[in-house]
């Protein structure tokens, strides 16, 4: 008999299970249920793997749960993940989708932290949306390891339909490739907000995945719209990236990946990164001539928050709107590096408020101090202000509180 | 075993419990602060100095001779403390002792009990160990939940433990006290040696009330033994070992606080609680736990205290590394000292002479003359389980098994502001439940519930939830937490118990406020 194994076991494993089924002949379906959890939900988790059994169609198997309290979408998907091994199927075992989970993002949303979530690993993705970082990323890609890659697409899909990630974004990294756009298949029917586009070298890759989501889109009737984040992390890509961001209007946001970048140009990725200075200030000038958010690489280092902190101030001064995080610890230092500090509010606030005095006078050249003030210098300082009004820094009538 | 019916009645928090209790008659729990005791503490009974050695010298070869020469004998009552916790080498040995003796039906009363105890099932499957009184750990707790164990577990709290020596509910026959130094006449510290543990507080009772008291040490130093935690006059016999312990696992090497991002969470928002309702303040009384999350909450209170210019005026320990750093660095007063747990906590003791041994004895027991925990302003502590009247579990997990001891937590639920910050669920078991499994605490002395998905304020606290209104505080009901754990993790099933009654857990009065029945294991 030939059995299929899904899911995740050991003695460090939390919130998930390992399942493994053989289809049988006869003798209708025999579970062996180890859980963590046994007496409290052990029939529970018994009727919901028969429920999923009959879904497809099994009357006769040997199942073996290994259940280290998986939440009841994890175990939905392990066990479809491993019935998919055994056999073609076109249908899916859903879990309901949270209302609360429909809703739509805009594309000029603050994108400052994104969280990036190993895609096979539902322990990590259960409170993922209490840290308040502006996006979740789902990860399909590099944090899966490629005989997980299977499993990982139904265990996002459930996620998505399943977790609350509170008003976060709602990402997702596919794979590269054809992979990728099977990724979609199965990810775009749950309320995807955001598709990130891994080692992205041209247009055409972003119009391949756009062409693939708007088919899927309209095959569905979706009414939502999913925004794309191509990822350049080749010298290739960054000497395309001007018009990359220009593929679709759905590019909202040009990340930069330095690991892979620095390997494609076979050198060192340092903390100064003077290896990626070039690459990283073409990004954001072509980010933002495409009048899209230029985002900077994650920091590798999960507890060198002061490096980090450092590294979040350089970004911000090079001109980088956001950050991928790769763990909550990271989220505040992030959120608060991009926002605008109380000195950059403080004396933007002065700057529009001379401007209008001086408006108001008839002049033309104002003063602040000794210093002169002309009007890029009050367009920054407006884009500063309107961007603190946006993170609830100041109020939207700032002016009367003076 | 045979089973004799025992009466029993349903007391005040309206749980069913037993009239009798390993034979004697217990008092059904009648309500917070409603059963205070008649008449005179409980006596040892009359030593006299002649019959001691004139020199002073008490050391004699071993502790079996100790222990027969204390006249061990059946049914005996023998007390350990745990100072030593999972490093401790002696309170097996006792028992070891004891089997090989032929002795049969003693009684373990330790102040509390850890994993290193648990060779101790295997005295009490063969007799020489009727019952433990006192807490569980892991397979001991097990074993007991299973109906295992000849009598009937007893649970009490620190304090708990100390009331019942007073009033003569439990008469220690002999105390087998280890001590990390003492002298030959039987003085005594945690400091100093290869073993030390900083304190050896909980020891007290069991010097002052035991009929025999044994020293065994690994450090006999020249009298005096000083300063000295328990008094040479209390000690019939010292016994020097190479070891009593494992130092390893007496005090961690160091404490640490949580990585976990939704613990850290947890303890963020505790802090911001504490600094948003007032309860924060300069001179306040603090005391917390050594755990992961306990310990965060103090790194970010240490922070406050820092940033506004305050100081507590002192602490009640459970004293880590990150306490003493508060007192070294001007933010604590004071540290009053019921254990050490790590080996900068022990240095600490040692060194710093505004840090000293406090015993539970002074500040948990119900006949003392005023506590100290009433006197604390914020206290932190945990639970496996809150229900939805703020009850608390601290002794089984929601499958019905017996698990942990009560600690000090019963006597610490009469401080002013009782904070408790737990995980919503813990691998898909919701902490926040309709009915507690075990009640060890009533919910009217449970103030604040705190979860990374929200706080839950006790009604009865109206002046809390007045002060943190309007603060941005992510401000919920108690209900609306335990349905939000629900939605996400299943409504669980009830564990369903035999009617056996394997443990008893008894209220800081001495009165039974709930008891734990034997687990029905299903047919495999």
């Amino acid at each position: 008999m030939k059995k299929a194994f899904a899911g995740n076991t050991g003695p460090r494993v939390r919130s998930d299970c390992g399942v493994t089924l053989g289809i049988t002949q006869k003798g209708g379906i025999n579970i062996d249920l180890k859980s963590k959890v046994g007496a409290l939900y052990g029939d529970s988790v018994s009727e919901l793997c028969h429920e999923v059994l009959a879904y497809f169609g099994i009357r006769n198997a040997d199942l073996v749960v290994e259940d280290s309290g998986a939440l009841p979408f994890v175990i939905m998907a392990r066990l479809e993940a491993a019935i998919k091994k055994l056999i073609e199927s076109d249908k899916e075992f859903l879990p309901p989708m949270l209302p609360k989970n429909l809703y739509a993002t805009e594309p000029g949303r603050t994108r400052f932290s994104r969280l990036y979530l190993p895609g096979n690993n539902p322990a990590l993705m259960i409170n993922a949306g209490l840290h308040s970082a502006d996006g979740i990323i789902l990860d399909l890609e590099d944090s899966v390891a490629p005989e997980k890659k299977n499993e990982a697409r139904f265990l996002v899909r459930n996620a998505l339909r399943q977790i609350d990630f509170r008003g976060a974004e709602r990402m997702v990294r596919i794979n590269q490739g054809k992979a990728g756009l099977d990724d979609l298949r199965c990810v775009i029917p749950n309320n995807v907000n955001l598709v990130l586009i891994p080692k992205c070298e041209s247009p055409d890759h972003v119009k391949e995945v756009d062409y693939e989501i708007n088919k899927i889109r309209k095959e569905l009737r979706l009414k939502t719209r999913t925004f794309l984040i191509p990822v350049v992390e080749s010298a290739l890509g960054v000497e395309n990236a001007f018009s990359i961001a220009g593929a679709s209007e759905n590019v909202v946001a040009m990340a930069i990946g330095l690991e892979d970048f620095t390997a494609d140009l076979g050198v060192q990725r340092t903390i100064e990164g003077n290896e990626s200075f070039y690459a990283r200030t073409r990004i954001v000038n072509a980010a933002k001539a495409a009048r899209i958010q230029p985002i900077d690489s994650v920091f590798s280092d999960i507890t060198d928050i002061a490096g980090l902190t450092q590294n979040v101030l350089r970004s911000k001064a090079l001109g980088f709107e956001g950050m991928g995080c790769i763990h909550p610890r990271q989220i505040r230092i992030i959120n608060q590096g991009y926002a605008p500090s109380e000195d950059e509010i403080d004396k933007a606030g002065k700057i529009v408020l001379a401007w209008e005095e001086a408006r108001k006078k008839g002049l033309g050249v104002v003063a602040l101090g000794t210093k002169m003030i002309d009007a890029p210098v009050v367009a920054r300082a407006l884009k500063t202000i309107n961007l603190a009004v946006k993170l609830g820094k100041i109020p939207a009538d700032w002016k009367s509180q003076e | 075993m045979k089973d004799i019916k025992v009466k029993s009645t349903v007391n005040a928090a309206g749980r069913k419990v037993p009239l009798r209790i390993n034979g004697e008659k217990v008092l059904p729990f009648m309500g917070v602060g409603k059963h205070l005791p008649e008449g005179r503490k409980y006596s040892p009974p009359i030593p006299s100095c002649i019959d001691y050695p004139p020199d002073g010298n008490k050391v004699v070869a071993s502790l079996g001779e100790a222990l027969s020469r204390c006249g061990l004998r059946d049914g005996m009552t023998i007390s350990t403390h745990h100072h030593l916790r999972d490093g401790d080498l002696i309170a097996n040995r006792v028992f070891e002792i004891a089997s090989e003796m032929g002795v049969k039906d003693l009684v373990w009363f330790p102040s509390a009990s850890f994993p290193c105890n648990e060779p101790l099932i295997k005295y009490l499957e063969d007799g020489t160990i009727n019952r433990i009184e006192g807490s569980m750990n892991g397979p001991l707790g097990r074993f007991v939940s299973e109906g295992k164990m000849k009598g009937t577990a007893v649970l009490r709290s620190h304090g708990g433990r100390v009331q019942a020596i007073q009033d003569g509910e439990v008469k220690i026959d002999i105390a087998v006290l280890v001590a990390p130094s003492a002298d030959s006449f039987g003085n005594a510290k945690g400091t100093g040696g290869k073993s030390a543990c900083g304190v050896i507080g909980y020891a007290k009772p069991d010097t002052m009330y035991a009929t025999r008291v044994i020293i065994v040490t690994d450090n006999l130093v020249d009298i005096p033994c000083y300063p000295m935690e328990i008094e040479g006059n209390y000690v019939d016999f010292v016994v020097v070992v190479d070891k009593i312990g494992i130092p390893e696992k007496i005090v961690s090497g160091t404490t640490e606080i949580t990585k976990s991002p939704d613990r850290l969470l947890i303890a963020e928002l505790t802090a911001s609680f504490l600094e948003l309702s007032g309860i924060l303040s300069d001179g306040v009384r603090i005391q917390a736990g050594a755990g992961g999350t306990s310990l965060a909450i103090g790194v970010f209170v240490h922070e406050i205290l820092k940033k506004k210019g305050w100081s507590s005026a002192f602490g009640f320990g459970g004293s880590t590394r990150y306490m003493v750093k508060m007192l070294e660095e001007g933010q604590m007063g004071y540290i009053l000292d019921a254990q050490a747990f790590d080996l900068e906590a022990v240095k600490s003791v040692e060194d710093n002479p505004r840090h000293f041994p406090y015993p539970v004895f002074n500040a948990y027991n119900f006949h003392s003359k005023g506590n100290l925990t009433s006197m604390m302003d914020i206290m932190i502590l945990g639970a496996t389980e809150v229900d939805l009247n703020f009850n608390g579990n601290v002794v089984t997990h929601s499958d019905g098994y017996l698990l942990h001891g009560i600690g000090g937590w019963q006597n610490c639920l009469h401080a002013r502001n009782v904070i408790l910050p737990l995980p919503l669920f813990r691998d898909r078991i919701p902490v926040i439940v309709d009915s507690v499994t075990t009640l060890c605490g009533p919910g009217e002395l449970i103030d604040v519930v705190i979860t990374e998905r929200g706080i839950a304020i006790n009604p009865l606290r109206k002046d809390l939830i007045r002060r943190v209104k309007g603060s941005g505080l992510p401000l919920t009901t108690i209900r609306d937490l335990k349905d939000e754990a629900e939605s996400i993790c299943g409504k669980p099933a009830k564990p369903e118990f035999e009617d056996r009654v394997v443990a008893a857990i008894k209220w800081v009065d001495g009165t039974v406020i709930d008891v734990v029945r034997q687990i029905k294991t299903k047919n495999k």
